[in-house]
């Protein structure tokens, strides 16, 4: 298997946009490693949702009715879903990658979207091996968009034991992670002060907020700092797996350039359904995260299964958004023929002006608000030249009307 | 064209921005340009690796959050009625002030029906009461939010108070205290990634100037 970044710069190649390539090339990347096609039904009975609202990123669900007067969801999340139609597996880890659009509330706007996300799911007895698998498979998803990537990870189960080793209440937990995940330091800081915690304690919560930014330093702060404070085997097991994924890193090409990994205990989540290692894809340029997952153990156990996970999701929205930015032409060739041609004429001038890989709009009259490269006229008034064209190919002219 | 490799820094317009650019121009972000006025809307100092725009205050927090901007300066009141997701990295300990309940002198809640409270600050308005699970009736208003108790259209206002002299001279007081109000440096998640050391130097300077002043 390459390491290179060859997919890095995805230009208009048979048609498809770069968004769109990118979704196949994951869909490769991913059963290069073993992960199996899952498809799923684009409704689920709402009560999956009602009863993990929490779980989902967005608020919102379409429900309609159904003919056995049951109430029935557009799915606004993959994860749900597989887990539920997901046995547990009766060893081994069960490997699976999706392709689905999910329906949500359209941010910051009226009415509902529908959103193409791809992403992957272990279930099964998750070891160290198949927790840096996924984490590596998170990175070359990155490193598929192209450009510079980061992929930010913390482990929510070590942060919600040392909020628990603190004696801190639930509700506490709840207002420490708020300020943990906004890396707001100050109004930590008095809020650890009043519940009383000691000066040392506190200055270890504001210490994991700001991380060195080389993997291995920060790996040594967060040893160092919950040290004696967590469950000694499961911080040995963090520092094991990034260690690992720091030595990928470094073993491959410049694909992997410094800086794509990044230690940040102000990421968190819902400890009520991730429990482990979790994380965060951004790439430069885009002002969100594109990729997001983790263990999601305590949703496992939440819903009856004794298995542990770990997934991500890919948002090829945002990435649509920001790979593929708009074209300046509608096509590269508007051929504007006379009406009283033969048709097959028509299309025979139509076809060999394509030949080139050009895009050949054929049309009787110029459509209002087409953009074009070149105008092509083509009819019987035309002097007859030899080839059958209209007066002369205006090459190069854009047209805006 | 902004040039990406500097920080972009959304500075609210107004009185908080003037001092929020002093503060920056003493901790070592210099932009002369900025002070000169006229029409321009970006400031560029490509020696300190800022560039700089001022933005209505109510608005820094989305260019912030949309990546527009890489940091910017907000009121802890925009953050808490928004919620945007964006780091809040300092308290800059200017721009101070309190948001309140307020009411006439001769107020009293009798707890008999939903409260009338008109408010610019709808959502820190609803948080509040809600925690304390009092039933409202929220009048959203955008402007001279003190006038509404005085003609009967609301019992009592949410809003920010500073000296308090414009509560006085209307013959209104703080009934409660809701939260204390402050300056916040705030950044873009992504951006941090991707230019950690140059925020985190901001910060620190910032940070070295607010001790420095205190």
């Amino acid at each position: 298997m390459t390491w290179q970044n060859d997919d890095a710069a995805f230009s208009r190649q048979n048609g498809l946009k770069p968004a769109e390539q990118l979704v196949y090339a994951l869909r490769e990347l991913y059963e290069d490693f073993g992960y199996s096609r899952y498809r799923m039904s684009k409704f689920e009975e709402y009560d999956l949702y009602a009863n993990h609202k929490d779980f989902l990123i967005a608020e919102g669900v379409i429900t309609f009715t159904d003919t056995n007067g049951k109430l029935m969801a557009l799915k606004p999340d993959v994860t749900l879903s597989i887990v539920k139609n997901t046995q547990d597996p009766a060893s081994g880890v069960r490997k699976l990658y999706y392709n689905e659009n999910v329906y949500r509330i359209r941010q910051s706007a009226e009415g509902y979207q529908e959103i193409l996300q791809t992403g992957l799911e272990a279930i099964g007895a998750i070891d160290d091996y198949t927790l840096c698998e996924v984490l590596e498979l998170a990175l070359r998803s990155l490193q598929k968009a192209g450009g510079r990537y980061v992929l930010e990870i913390s482990d929510l189960g070590l942060l919600s034991e040392l909020i628990d080793a603190c004696g801190i209440t639930a509700a506490g937990k709840t207002q420490i992670l708020a300020l943990i995940g906004e890396k707001n330091r100050h109004e930590l800081r008095s809020l650890l002060e009043e519940f009383s915690l000691k000066q040392a304690d506190i200055d270890r919560f504001l210490q994991l907020l700001r991380l060195e930014e080389s993997p291995r330093k920060a790996l040594g702060q967060v040893v160092e700092l919950l040290n004696g404070k967590v469950n000694d085997a499961k911080l040995q097991q963090f520092a094991r797996v990034i260690r690992t994924l720091i030595g990928i890193c470094e073993a491959g090409t410049e694909a992997f350039a410094d800086g794509a990994i990044r230690l940040d205990f102000s990421l968190v989540g819902d400890p009520n359904y991730y429990d482990g290692v979790i994380f965060k894809g951004y790439l430069e340029g885009v002002p969100k995260s594109v990729l997001s997952g983790g263990e999601y153990n305590a949703l496992m156990r939440k819903m009856g299964r004794k298995s542990g996970a770990i997934g991500f999701a890919v948002y090829m929205d945002l990435l649509e958004q920001y790979l593929d930015t708009p074209e300046g032409f509608d096509t590269d060739v508007l051929l504007l023929y006379d009406t009283d041609m033969p048709l097959a004429a028509i299309r025979a001038q139509a076809e060999e002006l394509g030949r080139d890989g050009s895009r050949v709009m054929a049309q009787a009259e110029i459509p209002e608000g087409i953009r074009y490269r070149r105008l092509v006229r083509f009819g019987s008034s035309a002097d007859a030249g030899g080839a059958g064209l209209s007066g002369s190919a205006e090459e190069g002219q854009d047209r805006d009307k | 064209m902004i040039n990406k490799k500097m920080i972009q820094v959304a500075l609210p317009k107004g009185r908080l921005g003037d001092k929020v650019y002093e503060m920056l121009d003493k901790a070592g972000y210099s932009c002369p340009e900025i002070l000169e006025g006229g029409r321009k809307l970006i400031f560029e100092s490509p020696e300190n690796g800022v560039c700089y725009f001022w933005v209505k205050p109510s608005d820094v927090a989305i260019y912030v959050e949309r990546g527009a901007a890489d940091v910017g300066i907000v009121g802890k009141d925009i953050l808490l009625e928004h919620e945007p997701d964006v780091y809040e990295l300092l308290d800059l300990g200017i721009g101070k002030c309190r948001m309140a309940v307020a009411a006439k002198e001769d107020f009293r809640d009798d707890k008999a029906g939903p409260l009338r409270v008109a408010t610019k600050f709808s959502h820190i308005a609803m948080e509040y009461y809600l925690d304390r699970g009092r039933d409202i009736d929220i009048i959203h208003l955008n402007g001279s939010i003190e006038l509404a108790p005085l003609l009967g259209l609301s019992d009592v206002i949410v809003d920010i108070v500073e000296t308090g002299t414009t509560l006085r001279e209307n013959h209104l007081h703080v009934v409660e205290e809701i939260v204390p109000i402050s300056a916040r440096l705030i950044a873009n998640k992504a951006s941090y990634k991707f230019n950690q050391a140059a925020i985190d130097r901001i910060t620190d300077a910032l940070a070295g100037g607010k001790e420095e002043k205190s």
